[in-house]
This record gives C-alpha cells, structure tokens and sequence, in this order.
C-alpha cells in the first residue's frame, strides 16, 4: 500500500510533453448572451493557477465548458493530451464544486463523499476494495479530516466540507484539479490548509486551476495568474494580475475614481 | 379472541396472503425508491408517473396485454414528454409535470367512462387488493424483484446522481443515463404498487417511507433499510385495520404511514420537533452534572 495513490489503476497519459490542460478559441453563449469570447490558454504541468474575474466574468462557465457540462459554440479543450471525454473516463479531473451547488442536508458522512472519488476505479457495483479505503484514508489525513470521517458532511464548517471535496480530488487521483471559489465562507486556517495542499498537489506534478475572491493570498497560492472578463484579458505571474491598472480592467473599475477616495 | 386469532384469522383466505403478498412487495420496492425520491425533490416526478400509467393500464385491458406493459409505455412517455416540453419552451419543469400528468390522466379517466368492461377499471385508481388474482401475484412478484435487485445493485451510483451529477459526469459516468435509470425504475414501481394502492394513492408509497426515514437518520445507507421496513409494516399494519375496520384497505395503509410519519416528525430524536427539544433539555441536564 505504499507508493502514490495517485497511481493506482491508472494508465499513465499518453503525453507527458503536451500541456496539463489547453483551452483553445472556446466561445459559449448562453441564449443571447455571451459568456466566454474567444478564450485560450494552456497550463503547464505542476502550475496552479488562479482565475480572478468578477461575478458574471465566466468563470464558471469556463470551469463547466472544461469538464464538459456547458457545450461551447466553438472552440475545444485538450486534457493531459486527450479529449475531454477520455481525460474524464480516465478519471483525470479532478472537481471542486461551489458551496451553493451542493445540497448540504444530504444525509452522507464525509467518508462517504470522499469515496466518491474512487468510484472511477471500482468495477460497476462501486463496492469499495481495501485500495479504495486506503486512498480514502490517506486522503483524508492528507486534508486532516480523518476524526471528522463519520461526521455528516452538512455538519462541517464551511472550510472542513471544502477540505472534504478537496480530499475527493485527492482520492480520485486527479492530475487536473478545478476549483470554483474554494475560499468563499472560509476560515483563515482552513484557507492556509488547503492552499498548502494545492502546492504540494503541483510540486508532485498535479495542475490546478483555481476562482477566488482573494486576491491578497494569490502570490502566495498560484504560479500564474489569468484575467477573465469573458475573454482572457491576461495570463502572466500573480504580480502582473494585481497591478491595479489590470485588476480595473478586469473589474471593470474607474481607476480616476478611486484615487480620489 | 386472543391476539394472535386476530392475527391469524385474515390468512386463512387466499385472497387475504395474495393481499399481503402484493402490499409488502409494492411496501418494499417504494420504500427504497422514495429514499431518492424524496433527496432529490421527485415526489411531483412520482406523483406524475403513477398518475399517467392510468391510459396505460385502461388500453392494457381492452387488448387484453399484461397490465405492466401498458403502464410501463406510459410511464416512460410522461418521463419523455414532459422532459420535452421542459426543455423545448420556456415552460418550467413543475408547470411541465403537471400538463403532462393530469393530461394522460384525464385520458385514463375518459377511456374509462367509454370502454364497455366486465372488470370494474375504477379499481385502477383505488387499488383492488381483495381481488388480486394468481397471475396478478406472480407479476408483481417478478417486476417487484427486477426493480430492487437493480434499485440496490445500482444504489451507489443512483446516491451519486443525487448528490452531485457534476461529479458523476467529471469521472466519466453519464449523469443521464444515471437519471433515465431512475426514471425507469420510478415506472416499474409505479406499477408494482398499482394493484395495492390504486393510481392515487400509488405516490404516497413513493414519499412517505422515505422522508419518515430521513427525519430518523442521518445515513443514506441506513435510510434503505429504514425506510423499507416502516413501509411493509404500516402496510401489514393496514390491511388488518381494513380488515377488521371493513375499510378501503389501500386508503387504510396510506393512512398507517400518514400516521407514522407524524408520530417521527413529532418525536424524532434529532429532526423531531418535539423530539429535539427533549434530546437537547437531556443534553442540557447532563453537561452541569459531568463538569
């Protein structure tokens, strides 16, 4: 049981050299209205890499358009070298949802949701085996949720259930990690986890992309950082993102405005 | 009488086990149905459903087809209609059940009043417990048996469809098929209940095992068990009253869960209303005691 849980009933992809996750020309609308426009990029295996953008800049639609959920008009997403749909049943991504879109009053343990993660290597009864457990366990410690393992994953607080999908991710053995504003609602010592978590994710060869709101903790969690106001309005180091001139543009803010405050 | 004549006296009739027999099977294969029924938020998909198969099960009749097949093909196309009208008008998903259900009900209520039958197709929509036949019984028992064994076969992918599609899609499965798989079930359910409970009453099956078991646990796997148990014994419990009572007996086993529901709703340890004043005045009590 020892080596990487993350190897286990895994093929290896099939390119190491193509990147973790490349995004190219993806445009999705929603009705009448446009969500992405024209948006690209590529990240590199063992990056993390925020994607700052106010409500309503695509953020999540981008996240959707990558597992799969959303269709995009045009444009098309590559994992680890695959199509989406490979890279899915090859259990690759790895996603953390947002707080609303779980329903909190399901009556499951945190163990339970962690397994979940493992369901991709089960045969079609999804009856764990002792590998399953294992992963799960190690998971689990990894997040430092194992006391908490019986506790109804509602019963958390709001950082312990994100640290609890987060360790789902981590049993399942994600390369690709996506994460929907993991910070919203959360503690300071659960925030602090669980970015620690993500740079040992990325220094072990792991890629995440992750939404936040705070952008004083950015330098510290990712390696790059992207601007989406529906179209990628820059993809450079964490420092570059939080020059004030582009945070405005991505915020759509008046910079005249807020010198004079 | 000594109770145990009371209790013997009833299966001393063919009928009578035949009733029994029918009733905890439909008990059973609802109790652990609604369990996801009831977490999802499908009790209109459920009242929906039963309530369609009504055409289904009249024109059954008139060709002279098992009554399954009729009800199943309906089942499906009210899952199939009103899954497209849903998604093809800006009608919303509530507004769309509930054109589609009264619709073919209404339908099972004209072909009713038009069809000339010797049977009495009013049983239908009461349910016709006393005159299940050997035939009947042994078509329960089969679609009854299908369903669990798939219900509880598949039952970690179904919790997974019900608590996070995204999550089901992200590792590969089809959260689709997942949702067309209970659908499906849903029907078959429909219409293993349907001789117990009739098409009306069918729906109660559906929900109320399931939230009685949700206020008394707070794990999905013990609610499977939970929840099938109180079904067959309020269905048991209901077909005695019936008996001795000479009352509807599908309506008298609605009643029996209707009842116990209100008894966990009230008394509950942790959900109850009553229940959780009492558990936390106990808790209260305790701490000034153990310091």
């Amino acid at each position: 049981m020892s080596g990487p849980v993350a190897s286990v009933g895994r093929k290896a992809p099939d390119d190491r050299s193509a990147p973790a996750l490349e995004v190219r020309g993806l445009t999705v609308h929603y009705g009448d209205v446009l969500a992405l426009d024209d948006v690209s990029l590529a990240l590199r295996r063992g990056t993390v890499c925020g994607l700052i953008g106010m409500n309503g800049s695509g953020k999540s639609t981008l996240f959707k358009a990558i597992m799969g959920t959303v269709k995009p008009d045009r444009g098309s997403v590559s994992i680890a070298g695959r199509a989406p749909k490979q890279a899915r049943r090859a259990g690759i991504v790895g996603y953390v949802p947002q707080s609303e879109e779980v329903d909190w009053s399901f009556p499951l343990s945190v163990y339970d949701v962690v397994m979940m993660g493992r369901y991709g290597f089960q045969n079609f009864l999804r009856h764990p085996r002792p590998s399953d457990r294992a992963a799960v366990a190690e998971a689990l410690d990894r997040v430092e949720l194992t006391g908490l393992a019986d506790r109804r994953i509602g019963a958390l607080s709001g950082g312990q259930r994100k640290r609890a999908f987060v360790a789902r991710g981590l049993a399942q053995g994600a390369d690709v990690l996506l994460l929907d504003e993991p910070f919203a609602g959360v503690d300071k010592r659960s925030e602090a986890t669980i970015s620690d978590l993500l740079r040992e994710l990325a220094s072990s060869g792991g890629t995440v992309l992750v939404s936040s709101h705070d952008l004083e903790a950015l330098p510290r969690l990712a390696d790059e950082a992207i601007l989406l106001l529906r179209r990628v309005l820059l993809h450079g180091t964490p420092e570059e993102a939080l020059r004030p001139e582009q945070l405005a543009r991505a915020f759509g803010l008046d910079l005249t405005g807020r010198t004079e405050e | 009488m000594p109770i145990i004549d009371l209790l013997l006296e009833p299966l001393g009739y063919d009928f009578m086990q035949r009733a029994f027999l029918v009733t905890v099977t439909a008990a059973i294969v609802c109790g652990v149905l609604s369990c996801w029924l009831v977490l999802i938020g499908w009790s209109l998909m459920g009242d929906a459903v039963s309530h369609a198969v009504l055409p289904g099960v009249v024109l059954a009749y008139m060709l002279g087809t098992p009554f399954a097949v009729g009800a199943l093909v309906f089942g499906v196309a009210a899952v199939a209609l009103i899954g497209i009208v849903r998604s093809t008008s800006r009608v919303k998903e509530d507004a769309a059940i509930g054109v589609v259900f009264t619709t073919l009900f209404a339908l099972g209520i004209v072909l009713i009043s038009v069809v000339p039958s010797q049977t009495d197709l009013g049983h239908i929509l009461f349910g016709n417990l006393l005159g299940v036949s050997a035939s009947d019984l042994v078509q329960v028992l089969v679609l009854g048996a299908v369903t669990l064994a798939i219900l509880l076969l598949k039952r970690r992918d179904l919790t997974l469809y019900a608590f996070d599609p995204t999550h089901a899609h992200a590792i590969g499965l089809n959260p689709k098929v997942l949702g067309g798989l209970l659908l499906g079930l849903l029907a078959l359910t429909v219409v293993v209940a349907l001789q117990a409970v009739g098409v009306v009453l069918v729906v109660a099956m559906l929900i109320i095992p399931g939230a009685t078991a949700y206020l008394l646990t707070d794990r999905f796997a013990r609610m499977l068990v939970i929840s099938p148990i109180i079904a067959a014994a309020c269905s048991i419990a209901g077909i005695y009253l019936s008996y001795y009572l000479d009352a509807s007996s599908g309506g008298m086993v609605v009643l029996t869960m209707g009842a116990v529901f209100t008894l966990v709703y009230l008394f509950a340890p942790q959900q109850g209303v009553i229940g959780r004043r009492v558990t936390a005045a106990a808790r209260r009590r305790q701490v000034p005691a153990s310091v």
